[in-house]
């Protein structure tokens, strides 16, 4: 008997046409034509919350969102809000806008501004420094200001079982580490207490997770909300050089990423693809019992595939590759900036002159704003 | 006296009880949507009555009941909406107090209409005694053989199960009701899918209002047709109003839709104008939700014409010089309300109501509250009215579920009709701190 082929669906992303099987969603085209074309990747819309090994993840955090400017072949009408790309499904003859709306990167800004209001800004202490997705998220989408002048939310730090520690005050609520711990567990333990910008991770009052891949709570996190109690403060990221390795385990896959200062294995993760997702969940012994050398069988020096500060600046820059405008309009917002102060060690001054600019950056916002 | 349909005999002494409500004619609908007519021609009927959601959406109903997938062997079920929470409405909570067994009835007709054999009435958690009172009339209808296996000796099933609700107004939004009424957390689901594809338990499921469904049996008695002469163009039927605020008269009132909104809010029928002495300020017509408009474009529409209480009418204009009916709670507000004051109010409800999921509503709403905090005691600058302005239309449209825009609507438009009063604040701390101040143009109350 024949093979019947599903019909492909052509849509159009950012004026690029991309034929996909019927059930894709907008953001897997898009990333279909990056993985075809990589000099493309700046067109994937960014995900905070989406994780595709995830099955019901994604449609929270609203970082994806973009402009269906023709739903499909049969009714060609624009859809009336901005939809998230990880969750909505491709039409045949879809006409999707995202680098190329003004509109959708002007929501994408905000998005970063909304989930950076509570977020403490302490990347210099925290170990998801340069290789946390909301920094680069930030980074490439967001504004070197803030709009925000009010006292931020905090939440004690939490020891989840021996490995993890959970600092809330960082979490976004993208549910993926809810959405693990729900995939390796049936024992519910790993929920959202209470509502609103009040949420909470929770163990249900601390309680272990004592399960064998309750270490993947940490790579699936975006941000430093979960980590290593392993690797804490041992080293930044980029200090760091990581070699693919595997070995023979009874409980996973076994194929994971070494983190090497020098000689010495400082930490051992999941491995990441281009999208930052790990596809093989490890277990906690690789995870957390190897640290030799010897444990392991070397692959070579893991590529960097994503975009991030890390690659930004040693690896790969073409990697965040901006739209035009964007950068028309960071260089405008930059010329903006006054750095014709004198040079003075004196802290008053400084104090001083910091309130200033932030005052004169505060104002400036608003004054676009109003246009 | 105008029409009432839904509250003909609400003042009967004894009408919570079956004995009473049947001898009032009650189950007479049930008898005869079961024993003489098909599924198809109850919805025909709820179709011709163009009766609309009274939840807050105005969907109308007998088109949803026709988008209600029927895949073979897989059950659908009907799920009434009794969480009401929206600040200023409190017409279901009434209704269902005062006259359980019409809920009863027309979950029963709407239940058979849709070929669901359990069906549910998830009840605001607070409201423990009103769910004794549904409890009580459906042991009743269940004696008398109108719930139960082989309702009327029709050969249809039907259980009907009251679910106290979570205890958040979220849980009043559709998706995050039946998350809810799974056990799970009340958190609104993207759609779509939609509930009429895949709702409870992933199975086909309509969603409706307790106003919207006690229509049912009047329906069923006097015919579709009849309902639809009722009222003006698309606003069919009659409509419960909770209304509240500074008024002669609060409570709730059932109004033919299409009364004019000067004859509700002055006439001695219904709220009897505003309170003596006081003259009318602001209105809220359709719950905390929905745009507020200022005093001259409550009874007239910009365009000079009489404003009606029809869902056309009330959005005419758009959000520039309109509202929406909603879910009908009509809140007054005399020149003794501060507008700034109670902006920051109903966006406090927002903030703490917000489930959290999505970051437009989980941190704009928050933002929102602390900057209009801020406003009203004292402490706002001139930049703040603008970034208020401007955080709602980043929270529009961007959510998961109508949370958001309902937290961004009430602080947009009390900006755009009020910003005087915001500007006074700013500029007249000490003024605008003092107990009772309220400003009203050139003068300063208290
Ligand atoms: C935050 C939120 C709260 C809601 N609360 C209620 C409610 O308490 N009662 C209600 O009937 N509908 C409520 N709704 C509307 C429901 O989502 C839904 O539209 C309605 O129950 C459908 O019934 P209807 O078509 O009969 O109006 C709410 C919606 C939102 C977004
Ligand atoms: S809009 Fe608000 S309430 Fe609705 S899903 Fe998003 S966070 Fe939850
Ligand atoms: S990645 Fe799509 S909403 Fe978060």
């Amino acid at each position: 008997m024949e093979e019947v082929k599903p019909q492909l669906l052509k849509i159009t992303f950012d004026g690029i046409e991309v034929e996909v099987e019927p059930g894709t969603t907008i953001m897997q085209a898009a990333r279909k034509i990056a993985e075809a074309d990589e000099s493309q990747g700046h067109l994937v819309p960014p995900a905070m919350c989406y994780y595709k090994p995830l099955p019901v993840s994604g449609g929270k955090c609203r970082a994806c969102l973009v402009k269906v400017s023709a739903g499909s072949a049969k009714d060609p009408r624009p859809m009336p809000k901005l939809v998230p790309s990880c969750i909505t499904q491709v039409q045949d003859g879809m006409v999707v806008e995202n680098t190329t709306n003004p509109a959708v990167l002007d929501t994408r800004k905000s998005i970063v501004e909304f989930l950076l209001i509570n977020h403490p800004l302490d990347c210099p202490i925290c170990d998801q420094a340069g290789e946390c997705h909301l920094q680069d998220f930030a980074f490439e989408h967001g504004s070197a200001k803030t709009r925000y002048e009010e006292e931020r939310r905090t939440f004690d730090k939490i020891d989840i079982g021996p490995h993890v520690q959970l600092h809330m005050t960082r979490c976004i609520l993208c549910y993926r580490c809810v959405y693990t711990a729900d995939q390796i567990t049936d024992k519910r333990v790993h929920g959202v207490m209470n509502r609103g910008d009040a949420s909470e991770i929770s163990t249900y009052i601390e309680k272990a997770i004592d399960n064998d891949f309750s270490g993947n709570v940490i790579d699936v996190c975006p941000v430093g909300a979960l980590t290593d109690k392993t690797f804490r403060f041992k080293n930044r990221v980029w200090f760091t050089k990581p070699e693919d390795a595997h070995r023979d385990c009874d409980k996973c896959c076994g194929k994971t990423t070494l983190w090497y200062r020098g000689d010495e294995v400082i930490r051992v993760t999941a491995r990441k693809n281009t999208w930052g997702e790990v596809t093989d969940f490890i277990c906690n012994t690789c995870r957390f019992e190897k640290k030799s050398t010897k444990d392991w069988v070397l692959e070579g020096p893991t590529k960097v595939k994503r975009s991030s500060v890390i690659s930004a600046n040693k690896y790969r820059k073409d990697l965040v590759a901006k739209p035009d405008f964007a950068l028309k309009l960071a260089a405008s917002q930059f010329k903006q900036i006054d750095d014709s102060r004198p040079y003075t060690t004196d802290e008053e001054t400084i104090r001083h002159q910091s309130i200033e600019n932030n005052d004169k950056a505060n104002h400036r916002s608003l004054a676009a704003n109003n246009n | 006296m105008a029409r009432k349909i839904l509250t003909e005999h609400i003042n009967v002494p004894g009408i919570e009880t079956f004995d009473v409500y049947r001898k009032q004619g009650g189950y007479t609908a049930v008898e005869k949507a079961i024993k003489t007519m098909t599924p198809e021609e109850v919805v025909e009927e709820a179709k011709k009555s163009g009766v609309r959601g009274r939840g807050g959406a105005g969907f109308p109903m007998g088109m949803k009941w026709g988008f209600l997938a029927k895949p073979e062997g897989v059950p659908r079920y009907l799920v009434c909406n009794a969480d009401e929470s929206e600040p200023g409405t409190f017409k279901d909570h009434h209704l269902m107090k005062c006259i359980p067994h019409l809920l009863i009835e027309g979950m029963i007709i709407s239940s058979f209409a849709l070929g669901a054999n359990k069906s549910f009435i998830y009840v605001r958690g607070e409201l423990m005694y009103v769910i004794r009172i549904l409890e009580k009339a459906i042991a009743e209808a269940k004696a008398q053989g109108f719930l139960g296996k082989n309702i009327l000796g029709s050969g249809y099933d039907l259980e009907l199960v009251v679910q106290p609700g979570g205890g958040a107004y979220i849980c009043g939004e559709e998706t995050a009701l039946l998350e809810s009424l799974e056990g799970k957390r009340g958190n609104p689901r993207n759609k779509p899918p939609f509930p009429a594809v895949k709702g409870l338990y992933q199975s086909p499921t309509v969603v409706n209002n307790v106003e919207s469904i006690a229509n049912m049996s009047w329906i069923i008695n006097n015919g579709g047709d009849a309902y639809a002469a009722i009222g003006i163009g698309r606003s069919t039927g009659t409509k419960l109003i909770s209304a509240s605020g500074h008024i002669q008269k609060p409570g709730v009132y059932e109004i033919e839709l299409g009364v004019s909104v000067d004859e509700f809010l002055n006439s001695d029928e219904y709220c009897g104008g505003i309170r003596k002495g006081h003259y009318l300020k602001a209105l809220v017509a359709g719950g905390s939700s929905v745009p507020i408009l200022p005093a001259n474009l409550i009874t007239k529409t910009a365009a000079g014409e009489d404003r009606l209480m029809t869902y056309e009418s009330l959005s005419d204009g758009g959000f520039a010089t309109g509202t929406m009916l909603g879910s009908g709670g009509f809140i007054v507000f005399d020149e003794t309300a501060c507008i700034v004051r109670n902006t920051w109010n109903f966006s406090r409800f927002y903030h703490h109501e917000s489930c959290g999921q999505c970051s437009p509503c989980r941190e704009g709403t928050g933002w929102m509250e602390k900057v209009l905090h801020r406003i009203e005691h004292g402490h706002g600058s001139m930049h703040d009215i603008d970034l208020l302005v401007d955080i709602s239309k980043k929270i529009e449209g961007n959510t998961i579920c109508p949370l958001g825009d309902a937290a961004a609507w009430p602080v947009a438009s009390a900006i755009r009709h009020f910003r005087d009063e915001f500007v006074w604040h700013i500029t007249h701390p000490q003024e605008a701190t003092a107990p009772g101040a309220v400003y009203m143009g050139e003068m300063v109350l208290g």
